[in-house]
């Protein structure tokens, strides 16, 4: 086992998983909650545009995604988000698994609003608020809290998820399974329980932290 | 969907805001649109030495055809382990015996927790170090070994689900016809729980299918690894992955559509799954307990 960390740099991999899924996870949550809105607003084109945000990318492979996203923007297309490769690549992963995450967030926004009471919104427009005041003040407030589980479950896929840009080539956890596996076959086992637990040390506390910030915030009803 | 109730019916004033909106909306569409147009043409993307290959068919024969045969085969043979493996880890899980009970569950939270392209690398590794399969069947072996784990752990946790979701009489029925514990989960609770929980079975199709994607790594000849060999060979890699994008999402979304089908018939026979406000989502929601969410992302 500790060959594995003196022949391998077995901590950078693990750093940048975590810092692929926290970037992730925000630009993922920016772009969900703009698309939710959209999805729950009273203009139908708009409407028309979340559902078809969400119908294209939930159905398309997240390995797809981010391929096309380095492959095709970068090396096509010559769109170029950093000078240096690897940081080149970094960002696309991101912009890739955010553009993925994103549908799934929007999704868990929705169910979140779907536990508010339709008596809430209509007091608030008997007080004479608006649509975006209601959204604002109202609903997303009790939206997030009563979405917290399902937001959770989609931040433990997306940790998860960050193993897929292997595929261009970002130095995270698969990567270096991969290159164990070319360059010391005879660790393979070693490393798969060592990326193991790391996932488990990752992705359970999501869960545990998660399930307890929805049953402390969660409005009750 | 409670969306209707956050806004009155618009009236003369706020219907022309809609318009307004909406207007703006489809401008930035456009928008964006005419940007991925304009790079397309700055690219040369648009010549028709990239396109034509789809009209001729020998892309088809040779490359995406092939691609989408191995996609389903290792979807389906992924499909029927796991549903075999989730079978069995239910009927572990939901055993009298403490031992059986506490395996189980350890085997389904470890093959949840772990990403699914770790276990296609680990096990790509073993087979082809220990010979197990015939090397050229490796890739195949390891993408079903992933998808069967993962994905039978997930069956495994909405069959548990979908029994906890039964009323608490079926089972003290069962029992005091003089069946044992193990017949009445058999022949009473499973069935009634697969049926309940067949739209989210279905709804596993699509993460399978689209996990299948993995399988580029490991080197196995899915649809987007051959669709890859297409665009080296005829150098159009944006539109190969423009069609082959268009093929997933029809496929996937045709699945998503027979799910909601079936969930509709099971509501109107009274039978749903969704038992009440616990299920954390209300009306319209995806069925089933606080985890079916995660089981439409992609693990």
């Amino acid at each position: 086992m500790s060959s594995l960390f003196d022949q391998f740099d077995v901590w950078g991999a693990f750093w940048m998983t975590i810092k692929l899924t926290a970037l992730s996870a925000v630009f993922s949550l920016l772009i969900g909650t703009v698309v939710a809105i959209m999805r729950v607003s009273p203009v139908p084109v708009l409407r028309f545009l979340g559902t078809s945000y969400v119908n294209i990318f939930r159905n398309t492979p997240l390995t797809l995604i981010v391929f096309f996203s380095l492959l095709g923007l970068w090396q096509t297309l010559g769109v170029e988000l950093s000078s240096q490769l690897p940081v080149n690549a970094f960002r696309f992963a991101v912009v890739g698994l955010s553009i993925y995450h994103a549908a799934f967030v929007c999704e868990a926004l929705r169910s979140g609003v779907n536990t508010i009471p339709l008596g809430q919104a209509e007091a608030a427009r008997s007080i004479g608020l608006t649509f975006g005041q209601t959204l604002r003040e109202v609903v997303l407030p009790q939206a997030f809290r009563g979405a917290i589980t399902p937001l959770g479950n989609t931040l433990i896929a997306l940790a998860k998820n960050t193993t897929v840009v292997v595929t261009i080539g970002v130095a995270e956890t698969a990567y270096l399974m991969n290159k164990v596996n070319e360059d010391a076959s005879d660790q393979l086992t070693n490393m798969f329980l060592l990326a193991a637990l790391f996932f488990v040390l990752l992705t359970v506390p999501i869960g545990l932290l998660t399930g307890r910030a929805s049953k402390r915030l969660a409005v009750k009803r | 969907m409670s969306a209707g109730v956050l806004f009155d019916a618009p009236g003369p004033k706020a219907r022309m805001r809609h318009r307004v909106l909406g207007a703006v909306g489809l401008l930035l569409l456009a928008a964006i649109i005419g940007l991925v147009v304009w790079k397309f043409q700055q690219q040369g993307q648009f010549e028709s030495s990239k396109w034509t290959p789809f009209v001729h068919g020998e892309i088809w024969n040779s490359y995406l055809v092939p691609g989408l045969m191995g996609t389903l085969k290792a979807a389906a043979i992924s499909i029927v382990l796991a549903c075999v493996l989730g079978g069995l880890l239910a009927l572990g899980r939901l055993s009298t015996v403490k031992p059986i009970r506490w395996i189980a569950s350890v085997i389904v939270e470890f093959f949840r927790a772990v990403p699914v392209l770790l276990m296609m690398i680990f096990s790509f590794g073993m087979y082809v170090k220990y010979n197990v399969v015939p090397s050229e069947q490796a890739p195949l072996a390891a993408v079903v070994t992933g998808l069967a784990l993962y994905n039978g752990s997930v069956i495994c946790e909405v069959i548990r689900s979908g029994v906890d979701q039964l009323p608490k009489g079926q089972g003290e029925a069962g029992l005091s016809v003089g069946l044992t514990e193990a017949q009445t989960l058999r022949s009473i609770m499973l069935p009634q729980a697969v049926t309940a929980m067949l739209p989210s079975l279905v709804s596993q199709l699509v993460v399978v299918l689209k996990d299948t994607a993995l399988g580029y790594n490991v080197l196995y000849a899915e649809l987007l690894y051959s669709s890859n060999d297409a665009a080296s060979n005829y150098s159009n890699l944006v539109p190969v992955i423009l069609v082959i994008a268009v093929i997933y999402i029809i496929i996937n979304y045709t699945l998503t559509k027979i799910a909601q089908w079936i969930e509709r018939r099971i509501a109107r026979r009274g039978r749903s799954a969704v038992t009440g406000p616990d299920t954390g989502v209300g009306p319209g929601g995806p069925v089933g307990g606080p985890d079916m969410n995660a089981n439409t992302v992609a693990g």
